[in-house]
């Protein structure tokens, strides 16, 4: 592990020293390529080992693994694919791994990522299902459960809040935050049941009108500058 | 075989048109399942218990549960490739033409708009959590209000050796660190 670190580490300082190139992993990564598959795979099994509680959970420790720790993603590229995992079909542990696995290592990054994701609770699930039935009975195991619980609300309140820090306060995004966290909150507490795909896939579009109209804002003002400046010549 | 190739299917569907990760999956396993009669709703609900608390993606816990249960090893390594390949492939594609697709502005602006989205579905998600686990409700029609002041203890220790050891040695404490301890004191405040 010592030794993977090390190469970790000059491969980070190669790219800081090139950060005007924005695609800068690419290049480096092409010598150490067996490593990074192997770093891929043990930082992704580690994750999905430690994952209690579903993909907002998992959130936190890909945060910490790729963005503060290994410095492979920024918080923009990071909540890019959190972005494009939720507006896609699958569980967001896949999408994220897949994403974060294409990236630093194309295909065969991807496949180790993924693997490494499932294969934990694979195994953990498979474990479970032969020898204990009955394991969430044992009381032991059920209050070190009830204790994680409580962590999970705190792990993914630190990812949503280091989320929130760095997104960009424009009023659009305040009002479609505070709908988004009012709306969810009513639908839980009066048990409605709704997919937050389709809050996702009507903010997107609002996005995609508010460019477009400024976009046609924009020639209007550009037409007029141009036939004023038709007419004074 | 054939009863291989139905699990397959079955959860390369599930794994298709779930949206929203493995919360957003549980209705349409539990439909599923029901439906072709491999199991009760309550068998269903047993397994969504033990697959919220094990580590892992629910999705992957759920399929491979019912995979084997229907399957044996064979049925859980297919239930859990069906559950999977969906979201394999389309991020693959998407992976390797984001470059390109970044280009047009107007795939910017729809993803400009899910970000707030994203981030305050995240934030809503604890907080919901927050209020289900602490007063221990699920919904506030038969409400009944039982403060778990064991688990906010929990939460105020994990809080505040986080915010603590950010504040006083500038660093960031593993989140794996943080399950742990919690686990810790879960054993120390629900079994001593």
């Amino acid at each position: 592990m010592d030794n993977l670190d090390v190469n970790k580490n000059g491969i980070n300082d190669n790219t800081s020293k090139e950060k005007n190139d924005n695609h800068h992993n690419d290049n480096h990564y092409d010598k150490k390529k067996i490593n990074v598959y192997l770093d891929l795979f043990l930082s992704f099994f580690k994750i999905g080992l430690f994952t209690f509680g579903g993909g907002y959970a998992m959130i936190n420790l890909l945060q910490n693994e790729f963005v503060l720790k290994k410095k492979w993603l920024n918080e923009d590229e990071f909540l890019n694919i959190i972005a494009i995992g939720e507006s896609t079909p699958g569980p967001i542990a896949i999408n994220s791994s897949t994403f974060i696995g294409y990236k630093v290592g194309k295909f065969w990054g991807s496949l180790f990522s993924t693997l490494g994701v499932v294969l934990p609770s694979f195994i953990i699930i498979l474990c479970i299902s032969l020898f204990f039935n009955k394991f969430l009975e044992i009381e032991i195991v059920a209050s070190a459960f009830k204790g994680i619980q409580a962590c999970v609300i705190f792990l993914i309140l630190q990812a949503g809040i280091r989320l929130f820090i760095k997104l960009k306060k424009t009023p659009f995004n305040v009002i479609v935050l505070f709908c988004t966290i009012s709306l969810m909150l009513c639908f839980s507490l009066f048990a409605i049941t709704f997919s937050s795909v389709f809050l996702i896939l009507i903010s997107g579009v609002i996005g995609l009108f508010i460019y477009l109209i400024k976009l046609i804002i924009d020639k209007n003002k550009k037409n007029k500058e141009n036939s004023e400046v038709n007419k004074n010549v | 075989m054939y009863n291989i190739l139905i699990i397959f299917l079955t959860f390369l569907k599930i794994g298709a048109i779930s949206f929203g990760g493995g919360f957003g999956m549980i209705p349409i396993i539990t439909e599923e399942v029901v439906v072709r009669g491999w199991m009760s709703e309550e068998e269903v609900l047993n397994f969504i218990a033990i697959s919220e608390s094990t580590p892992g993606p629910i999705a992957v816990n759920m399929a491979t549960f019912i995979g084997y249960n229907q399957g044996g090893i064979l049925g859980a390594i297919f239930a859990t490739l069906g559950v999977v390949l969906p979201a394999f492939i389309i991020i693959l594609l998407i992976a390797s033409i984001l470059k390109k697709l970044l280009q047009y502005k107007g795939v910017n602006a729809f993803l400009d708009g899910v970000k707030p989205v994203v981030v305050g579905l995240i934030l809503s998600t604890s907080l919901t959590l927050f209020v289900k686990i602490i007063f221990n409700v699920k919904a506030i029609e038969g409400a009944s209000f039982k403060f778990d002041y064991r688990s906010l203890i929990i939460f105020a220790i994990i809080t505040f050796v986080s915010v603590f050891v950010k504040k006083v040695f500038k660093k960031n404490l593993s989140p794996i660190l943080l399950i742990l301890l919690s686990g810790v004191l879960g054993i120390v405040f629900f079994y001593i």
